[in-house]
């Protein structure tokens, strides 16, 4: 088991025939079963041309008709993509995954607004993606660090991520699915809601929550765990260090208006059972500590 | 990205939100002619720089003649404005805004934001004008009102007449306040704005709502398609060495210590940081080289490191994923020539090719320190930086 995608999940590309949406579709589909996951690709314009025997549309609604497909990943430039989010949610894929990074504010209020009463789960953007361990990869990350297991990951960063699960691995640790759920501060998928999906899966037997400075879902979320988790939580939020007001590089990660320090979310955590650690390279052995 | 005070009443003043007539100076005789052109009998000379608090830090003064008018400039250009937000050193006043003098009946406070939890614009007002908004949200955010708009219909008349009544605005003056927060609205909504404030908005002895401060921060994603903002960006108001690292798509922020840290990863970098002042250290910056270093960009980033005089020890971090660790040990080594690296340098690398990389790195004959994970990577560079090691 696993959330949100396995390797009976049949994935779209949204912007194929870009350099990045070709070298990631290509990466993903040669992981695991992703050569029978990876059913077509979206550009418009390019519709009947194929991507190394993969499929392009003009559309996503032709290419859902076409394949059945009922996941898309998005790699289109940031003045499009909360456009190409849009079309996916309107086409009725079920699972739309955002890498692009840099998308304007304003164009995701307006999406996530469009995609109220919609039965889309949005995940990112500016994000990793997600991975289910030696069956299915959608999205950016280094498969070959990964291997199925007991621990699920739920992460706003990508390389934080990645070095929570090679700390995983160290510790002969493999993970039931990864989600970075993204760095933006208008975003799909929360911390609160992955956390959810992580308790009802039966192979899930801890979960490492990885946050930075910025908003208050963290904190959401470690109350939500107090209430309603079964399953040990050890947590670590980036940016202790980070000043106020200056946003670190991700769009999402600032501390404004006396909200969303890296000290707060941390207190709020222990306060609610999570495991918390003040050492990024511990994350790894206190998962095992906690597994036994 | 931010603007001053003049521009942002000027954008705002296009919207129609009303502001006291002013002319912004960046000469003592152009703020004089300013005054004189204005006219009145009593006038307020402001400091523009990007930092709050202006006023309490001396550069906010009121001049009643023209000859305290320059005087007043006179004293104000030129320094260097000390506020809460610019760090000791200061910023130095390079523009003032000559105002009229206003009679303030009340001091109000609104702003608009977009809100993470509800992910929609969401307009803020306050009674508690003229102080600063994060005080009073942290002892009395009873007194700070909320609207949350709709994105497929704006600010409704009902949401804006109940915010502008909560904070005290006579009935004859409703009207005018409530198309004052409309307009806010429509500019926070059109220039794809990150944070607007006006603060204080003031109530007139006659009756009249007026902005009589102004701040915008925009979203600078979305700065692609607001050309005409670009060009009121001011770079003497932003850090040299985040200027000249965004000319290479690095992200860097200068931060106080003496260890210099390059990552990949926004999260990472962040972590990076935290670790070092674990183990006692104290980061010099923040660097987020991104997913495509090359050694161009890696070279870039060693010389803005290097700029800043209290470096004492460089650490890289990187956990390859598509950023192969061959390539980036080839980027640091090329880096560290180029540069002729006098500082320490702890180089930890993980993940793809990591093993070509590390080798790169030994047959490289530089005394680069390797680690072999966060912590050791840490501790390494801490003591590199003491100099003890």
């Amino acid at each position: 088991m696993s959330v949100l995608i396995d390797r009976n999940t049949r994935v779209l590309t949204q912007g194929i025939t870009g350099k990045t949406g070709q070298f990631h579709t290509r990466a993903c589909a040669a992981y695991a079963d992703g050569k029978a996951c990876f059913v077509g690709g979206v550009t418009p314009d390019k519709g009947g041309q194929n991507f190394e025997g993969i499929p392009i549309f003009d559309t996503v609604a032709a290419a859902r008709a076409a394949t059945g497909a009922n996941a898309t990943v998005i790699y289109v430039p940031p003045p499009y993509a909360a456009a190409a989010i849009d079309e996916a949610v309107d086409a009725g894929i079920e699972l739309v995954i955002c890498i692009t990074e840099g998308i304007p504010v304003r164009d995701m209020v307006q999406t996530r607004f469009r995609m109220q009463g919609k039965a889309s789960i949005l995940v990112g953007p500016n994000c990793p993606g997600v991975i289910t361990p030696d069956e299915i990869k959608i999205g950016i990350m280094p498969g070959h660090i990964h291997r199925k297991g007991p621990v699920g990951v739920v992460s706003r960063s990508g390389t934080l991520t990645y070095e929570a699960v090679g700390q995983l691995m160290e510790v002969g640790l493999g993970q039931s699915s990864c989600v970075g759920i993204g760095g933006d501060p208008v975003n799909g998928l929360k911390h609160i809601d992955v956390m959810r999906l992580f308790n009802d899966d039966p192979q899930t037997e801890a979960v490492v929550m990885v946050g930075e400075i910025g908003g208050s879902d963290e904190e959401a979320c470690a109350r939500w765990i107090k209430q309603n988790m079964k399953k040990p939580v050890i947590g670590f939020i980036a940016g202790v260090t980070a000043p106020p007001g200056k946003r670190m590089g991700h769009a999402g990660a600032i501390i404004s208006g006396g909200q969303g320090s890296a000290a707060d979310k941390l207190a709020v955590m222990e306060e609610c059972g999570i495991r918390v650690t003040h050492n990024p390279a511990e994350m790894g052995r206190l998962v095992r500590s906690v597994l036994g | 990205m931010k603007i001053h005070e003049y521009q942002a009443k000027e954008l705002l003043r296009r919207y129609g939100v009303p502001t006291p007539k002013a002319v912004a100076s960046f000469t003592v005789e152009d703020a004089v002619s300013a005054a004189r052109e204005l006219g009145g009998e009593v006038w307020v000379v402001k400091a523009q720089i990007h930092a709050g608090g202006r006023g309490k830090g001396g550069g906010v003064k009121l001049a009643r003649s023209l000859e305290e008018v320059r005087a007043r400039a006179t004293e104000i250009l030129g320094m260097q404005l000390v506020t809460h937000q610019t760090g000791p050193q200061g910023q130095k006043v390079r523009r003032l805004l000559v105002e009229e003098g206003a009679a303030i009946a009340k001091e109000l406070y609104v702003g608009a934001v977009v809100d993470r939890v509800t992910q929609r614009i969401v307009l803020m007002a306050s009674s508690e004008g003229g102080m600063d908004i994060e005080e009073v949200a942290a002892h009395t955010p009873e007194l700070i009102h909320k609207a949350v708009v709709d994105p497929g219909v704006g600010l409704t008349d009902a949401q804006g007449t109940d915010l502008v009544r909560r904070i005290g605005i006579p009935e004859t003056s409703v009207p005018e306040a409530v198309a004052l927060l409309k307009s806010l609205y429509q500019a926070f909504y059109d220039t794809d704005a990150a944070l607007v404030e006006i603060n204080p908005l003031i109530l007139t002895a006659n009756g009249r709502v007026l902005a009589l401060d102004a701040k915008i921060t925009f979203d600078d994603n979305a700065l692609y398609r607001h050309p005409d903002i670009l060009q009121l960006r001011d770079l003497d108001e932003e850090d040299p060495a985040e200027i000249e690292a965004s000319r290479f798509g690095l992200s860097y922020i200068s931060l106080e210590g003496d260890i210099g840290c390059l990552v990949n990863g926004a999260g990472l970098a962040m972590a990076t940081m935290d670790i070092i002042k674990l183990f006692g250290g104290q980061p010099a910056n923040f660097l987020d080289v991104g997913g495509g270093a090359t050694t161009e960009k890696v070279t870039e980033a060693f010389k803005i490191m290097l700029g800043n005089p209290h470096l004492k020890a460089i650490l890289v971090n990187i956990f390859g994923g598509i950023m192969k660790c061959d390539v980036i040990a080839q980027g640091v080594v090329e880096a560290a020539r180029q540069v002729q690296l006098a500082v320490p340098l702890v180089v930890r690398l993980e993940g793809t090719n990591v093993d070509l990389g590390k080798n790169i790195l030994a047959l490289s004959g530089l005394p680069i320190i390797t680690a072999s994970n966060m912590a050791d990577a840490a501790q390494k560079v801490v003591a590199a930086a003491r100099g003890t090691n």
